[in-house]
Parts: structure tokens; sequence; C-alpha cells
């Protein structure tokens, strides 16, 4: 009795998953060579840096805000990471602290003079786009050994990527699902004004969230340079749309304070996924976008179908 | 004064003023344990402005708040009346529906912290729960959006009174019962009095002043924003409470009139029977009818509505002749449009009728908008001002505007006059007869026993069907209540 009437919210919590390995399944299909430890590492080893990316973004929509300058912030990142990290590595990491510190202000910013969000990161982008370019004119740059040594260690049974954004889902799970700040946290998305009154602070809610959206952005940054071993100002401009598209496949909402955490790390493997899929089927380049497209469509409306299924209840 | 050495609050001469208007006009106010203070007064007599500086989130401009003897004017906020044990239950729900019900006990509480807090947070609110509402068949785990609105409210009163490290003295309750269907506000006003008894006290912020009357020790009348009479409760019985509102009502005007059916000729211009009814009887409503729905909250009468609503013309249990509009009872959520203007938020059910070639006539929306502000009497200066300028009630009759303005011919109620004072209620209802005895078509649910006695037929509701249907003279509580709860027992 109990499961069945669960069953609507269950299938809506599992529908990430469900299409992660039905994806996977096709694939599989398609090319059975890919079910090896190369292969798959081959298929998912760009998702890390754009699971980085779409957890950033998820940190922002927590609060109700989007980030339209999340691409551009991790092509900085990487800049910085192939050049100053590099040649110095003092001043590298202080001006990635630098660069969270802003991503930290830019939330102030947003709360105290209440703007919105989507202009302030919009505008930003291109900062983090100009900044880039001045810090890295041409692609190139050489990373550090260290991010290389990491990105392509050798992990047992599954590629490093399986094993990090399984770490990384179940961190920020407990972080921002089970912490009891967490609750806070995703409280004021929610209701803001039911949040203050009980005495906290949203400013401090939503710095904590930006502050921790630049981190993330800037791990997705040094992940990237990790497999690509150069950077390039627009190495990442597509990570913007492609992780407002893995948080909302995940499972999140754009206001509400609605979001799953590994649910979003889902989403950018399966948004990665698709991709390949797509290659595999063998489908024109010119298509492939549009292709992609109609999978997230795909899902979404099985969200929908799903949630009027609740409804209904 | 010897209050001062045992009072939990004291307000000496408070003011607050919104641009011109005069909210609270030193306010004196004296909050002693063991006992409960009722509120009452109309809508924007600056009850709730009151509630507010007292919970901290809105500071006095004149005036002192004295805690327990102590003078604690000076950086008085949210946080200083949470330490000293002042807890607030706002009219409108606060609790965060992305939030489980256990998780927004945690938002309240800073001491659940650290490891097992989800447990500890868990047994908190349930332990409330059970003490307040037993029987109230929610779930620590449940997600809140998910509950109905009546769960939502019996959280949100259970955590205002659960204590950790801060404990909860005094209890604000504004509008509590306002969502509970009469056996769960029962619950609620019979803790309250345990609550007081134990040496706790509490603020009851009313309408309903029978509720008022039987569980508050001291009445406080508020008119304009000033404090009008501090009276024993037992001094003080409906028509002298009403007097010292400065109320217009005048009860049971036109209500309980003779009835005579409206049935005898004609088809009727609704009728419907519950999605999940086999057997029992329909709904039917007549032209010029009023017909109310009853029965406990949430046993099938918004669904009832929604319904009809849908139906339009007619599906195989449902028949719906002639255009529909809805009130809406959930204000926020489910009626105004909350950027637009007064004007924008009446007009925008008749659009359609206000266009010239293919865009909307300004000047009349204007006059359309002007018109019913005459009619039914909304009090503002400019109807172009946003709609969350005017009080709870004000923005009530915009809705009540928005469906008497348009084309139709049978009006759905959603329980409308949630929250809203006895002076609005008496010039709703008065437009509502009018309007019946134009031929229109009401179909109104409601949990309050006195709207029904405006209606011509009552249709009493139990677990999504109707089990009884009773023409006016027929209705009265006891049968009322009988047929709610007739499985129970």
């Amino acid at each position: 009795m109990i499961a069945t009437l669960l069953t609507p919210r269950f299938l809506r919590n599992a529908l990430p998953a469900l299409s992660l390995t039905v994806l996977l399944l096709a694939i599989f299909y398609l090319q059975p060579r890919a079910m090896s430890y190369f292969g798959l590492n081959l298929l998912l080893n760009l998702a890390l840096p754009i699971a980085f990316a779409t957890i950033a973004q998820m940190c922002i929509i927590t609060v109700n805000d989007l980030d339209l300058g999340v691409g551009a912030y991790v092509g900085l990142v990487a800049a910085i990471g192939a050049t100053w990290l590099n040649e110095t590595p003092l001043l590298g990491a202080a001006a990635l602290l630098g660069c969270i510190a802003v991503y930290a202000a830019l939330g102030a910013l947003i709360h105290l003079r209440n703007l919105p969000s989507i202009v302030v990161t919009l505008g930003m982008s291109f900062v983090w786009l100009g900044l880039a370019l001045l810090v890295l004119p041409t692609p190139g740059g050489k990373v550090p050994d260290w991010i290389r040594a990491i990105m392509t260690l050798k992990t047992p049974f599954l590629p490093f990527t399986i094993y990090a954004a399984i770490g990384v889902g179940v961190i920020v799970h407990f972080g921002l699902m089970r912490s009891s700040y967490g609750v806070v946290l995703r409280g004021a998305g929610g209701n803001p004004r039911s949040v203050s009154r009980a005495g906290w602070s949203l400013l401090r809610t939503k710095v904590t969230m930006f502050a921790l959206a630049g981190f993330f952005g800037m791990l997705s940054g040094l992940s990237l340079i990790g497999l690509t071993t150069s950077a390039d100002a627009n190495i990442a401009l597509r990570y913007t749309l492609l992780s407002i598209a893995g948080v909302i496949l995940g499972g999140g909402e754009f206001v509400g304070g609605r979001i799953s955490p590994i649910g979003a790390v889902i989403g950018a493997m399966t948004l990665t996924l698709a991709a390949s899929f797509l290659s595999f089927l063998r489908l024109p380049p010119d298509w492939q976008i549009g292709a992609q497209g109609g999978i997230l469509i795909l899902v979404l409306a099985f969200r929908a179908v799903i949630n009027r299924a609740e409804a209904r209840r | 004064m010897s209050e001062a050495d045992h009072s939990i609050v004291r307000l000496d001469g408070v003011e607050k003023h919104f641009g011109a208007v005069h909210a609270l006009n030193t306010v004196d106010l004296v909050v002693t344990p063991g006992e409960c203070l009722g509120l009452v007064g109309h809508n924007g007599a600056g009850k709730s402005t009151l509630m507010n500086v007292l919970a901290g989130t809105q500071i006095p401009d004149q005036g002192r708040i004295v805690i327990r003897g102590i003078d604690s004017t000076d950086g008085y906020t949210v946080a200083t009346a949470k330490q000293h044990g002042i807890r607030c239950v706002f009219q409108e729900l606060s609790l965060c529906p992305n939030l489980t019900v256990a998780e927004n006990a945690r938002v309240m509480h800073r001491a659940l912290t650290g490891f097992g807090w989800r447990r500890r947070a868990a047994a908190l609110i349930l332990r409330d729960l059970d003490e307040i509402f037993p029987g109230h068949g929610i779930a620590s785990q449940e997600i809140v959006g998910d509950l109905s609105i009546a769960k939502r409210q019996m959280v949100e009163i259970a955590r205002a009174f659960s204590v950790t490290d801060a404990p909860a003295d005094l209890v604000i309750l504004d509008e509590p019962t306002s969502s509970l269907d009469a056996v769960v506000a029962q619950q609620l006003l019979t803790f309250v009095r345990r609550h007081v008894a134990a040496g706790g006290a509490c603020v009851l912020i009313s309408h309903l002043l029978g509720e008022v009357l039987s569980t508050a020790d001291r009445i406080v009348v508020m008119r304009d924003g000033a404090v009008v009479e501090v009276r024993k409760a037992s001094d003080f019985d409906r028509d002298s409470l009403v007097t010292a509102m400065g109320s217009v009502a005048k009860d049971g005007d036109g209500a309980g009139a003779a009835y005579a059916s409206k049935r005898a000729d004609g088809s009727p211009k609704v009728r419907a029977r519950p999605a999940g009814q086999v057997e029992g009887p329909d709904l039917t409503a007549h032209a010029g009818e009023i017909v109310g729905l009853a029965g406990l909250a949430g046993h099938g009468q918004t669904d009832m509505l929604i319904q009809l609503h849908a139906a339009r013309p007619s599906t195989r249990h449902t028949h719906v002749h002639g255009p529909v509009a809805l009130v809406a009872g959930d204000r926020q959520t489910d009626g105004i449009f909350p950027l637009w203007s007064i004007a924008g938020n009446i007009t925008i059910r008749s659009i359609r009728h206000l266009l010239r070639h293919a865009l909307i006539d300004a000047a009349a929306e204007r006059e359309m908008a002007s018109q019913w502000q005459q009619r039914i009497g909304i009090r503002t200066p400019d109807m172009e001002n946003n709609i969350l300028s005017l009080s709870g009630g004000n923005q009530q009759k915009a809705l009540f505007a928005r469906a008497l303005a348009s084309d139709a011919e049978i009006l759905l109620m959603d329980d409308p006059m949630r929250g809203v004072d006895v002076g609005t209620k008496q010039e709703v209802y008065r437009i509502i007869r009018d309007e019946a005895a134009n031929g229109r078509t009401f179909i109104w649910y409601t949990t309050e026993m006195d709207e029904l006695k405006h209606c011509d037929h009552v249709y009493v509701f139990r677990d999504g069907a109707i089990v009884a249907d009773l023409t006016r003279r027929e209705v009265t509580e006891e049968k009322l209540l009988h047929a709610s709860f007739e499985a129970a027992e």
C-alpha cells in the first residue's frame, strides 16, 4: 500500500538515474567495445568538468538565481591554471582565490541591491572572458604536472572520472541535503522570508552559495585543463547552458530551492553521453545539437508525466 | 505598575508609520504569563503590524519594548525576540515548501545541529504535533509542499510551540484557525488553554469572535492603529465586541430570510456529481441560487469547484450551462497577480470584452476598474497602485470584483473569506445577495457556519462525496456536524 503510494515520488527521484542507465545500455548495445575500462574512460572523461560546472550552477539555482557566466568563468580558471599556476604557483593560487572572492561578492551585490542575477552574471561573463584573453591571448599554455597526474590517475576497476563524480555527488549531497546548515541554505531558496524570520541572515546564505559556485567552477576549470593539457579562453563557453540543462535534467527546478546534487552529477553525465550516443548512431554533426535537445525534452516530458500522476493521486 | 514586574512583554507608546499611513498610534500593551490575550479589530486596524513589532520583524518608529522588566528597545530583532521566547505564527504560511516537516523545524531551531539532528528534529516536531493535534496524520519526512494547506498550518503552529534551547513563553497566533476545520481548530484552542494554564502566554488574533471570546482571558480591541478597549473576556459578549470594533455589521442582515425555492421552473444551471461518488444526491444549482458546500476542510469541496470550473461546457457527470468565474481562496498562490496593479487584477477576467481593434482599450479598462472600486468599496487612492499595497481584505475584494465584473453567470467561491474582517464580509455578502437576485448563481465553499446561512441549499461533503442536501430552512449547526461526522461514529 505505502509502496504503491510512494511510486510517483520515487519515480521522479529515480528518473535521472534511469535516463543515464537507458542511455548507457543503448551505447553498449550500439558499440559493445565501449563496455571496457578504456571505453568508459573515453566516453566519460569530459564528464567530470561538466559535473563540477553543473554543481556550481546548482549552488546558484538553489537560491533562486541563475549563473550565465559560469562557462566564461571556467575558461578564465583554465587560462590561469595553464599559465600563472604553472609558472608562479603562489600568484596562480592567489588569483584563483580572488576569483572565488569575486563570486562571493557578486552574491552579496545581488542580494543587497536586489539585482536580477541573470543580468549581473551575464555582464560578468564578458568580464571573465576579457580577463581570460588578457591572461592567455592565444590558446596554449602548460598545465601543472600535479593536475595532469590527478586527472590521469589509473584507478582499479573503473576509470577515475567515475569515482570522482560519485565522490563529488556524495560530498555535496551531505553538505546540502543532510547537514543542518544545508537545510537553511535550501530553505533560503524555498521561502526566504521564513528563513529570515527564523533569524538567519539571507546575505550569508547567498554569499555562501555564490562562493561555493565559484569554488566548484574553479574545480571545473582545473579538471578540464588536466584533461586537455592546454587551455583556451573560449574552451568552456558552452558549459553555461550545459550546466543549466544538467541541473534540470537531474531533477532540480529553477526556483524554490528544489535541487538534487546526485541528480545534477548524473544529469551532467547524461548530457556527456548523449553526445557520444548520437555519434554512435552516425547522426550527421549538423543534427546532433538538435537531437541532444530532443533527448532533453524527452526526459523532461517524462518528469511532467510523473508529476501529473502524482498530482492526480 | 505591578504588572511590569512579572510581565513577559510590555509595549509603551509604540508608534509605526508607513509613509502617510499611521499604522500604530501610541499603543500600550502588556502580556503576562498565564494569560491568553485576544486581539481583535478590522483588517487594517494595525493588528498585524503590532504583532510584527512584537516579533521583531518590524522596528517601531517610537516607543519602548520592555521584556521581563528590561528595556530591550535598542537593537530589538527577530533574534532577540526568539531568545526571550517570543514566537509568531504569521497569517500567511511561512514554512519552506521545498523542505520536509522535520527540516522546517530545524530552520526554526539553531540548536538542532550536529550528529543526529534529523532524528531529533523529527522527534521534536512530532511530539508537539501529537500534543496539539492528536491524530494529525503527518509524517516528519513529508515535503511541506505536498501537504494540504490545513496540515501546513498545523505544522507551523506545532513548530511555534516547540522548545529546544529557547523557551516558547509567548506565542502569537495570527488567524491560526483560518484554514483549519472546526474539529482541528478546537484542538488548537484547547491546547492554547493548556499552554496558558502551564504558565505560558498567547496572543490570539482572530476574526472569529466566538473563538476569541471562548479562549481569551483578556481582549484588546484595536481600531485605526490604536487600542480602543481592553477588558476581561467575560465582560464582553459578541455584540459589545462588535460595537467596540466600530463595525457596521448587522448580524443576520438578510441572511436567514424566509426560504423560497428557486427551483420551481427552468432547468438547473449546474448539475454535477463528485468524481468519487457512486450514489447519493447530485449537486444542483439554479439561476439566482446561492449554493453552499459544507463539511470538514479538505473533504472534496475544492475539488468539486475545480471539477465545475474545468467542465465547460459539460462532461459526463458534470453539466455547467453558462460562463464560469472562480474566486480563489488561497489569495497568494491562486488569486492575485502580485506584480500587477489593482486595476489590472480586476480586469484580467474580462479583457476580451475590453478590446478595440485587437488591442486593449485603456479607457474602458480604467472605467471598469473605477466602477468596481466604487461598487465594492476598495480602499485605495489610486487603482493603478500595486495590488500588494492593499490590505488582505481589500485584495480579496479585488478578486471578487474580478469575478463579478466578468460575464460569468456562475460564480465559484473557494472559501474566499479566510482572514477577512467582519465589516468587509458584510459588504461582500450584500453584493452576493444582490447579484443572486439578478439571476447569477453562486457556488460557495465555506468553512464558516455563519456564511452557510446565506445559502439557499447546502451540500455537505465527506470523503469526497455529497452526504447531505439541506435547504436553508433545514440548516442547523447540529445537522451539519452530524452529516460531517456520521462515518466517524
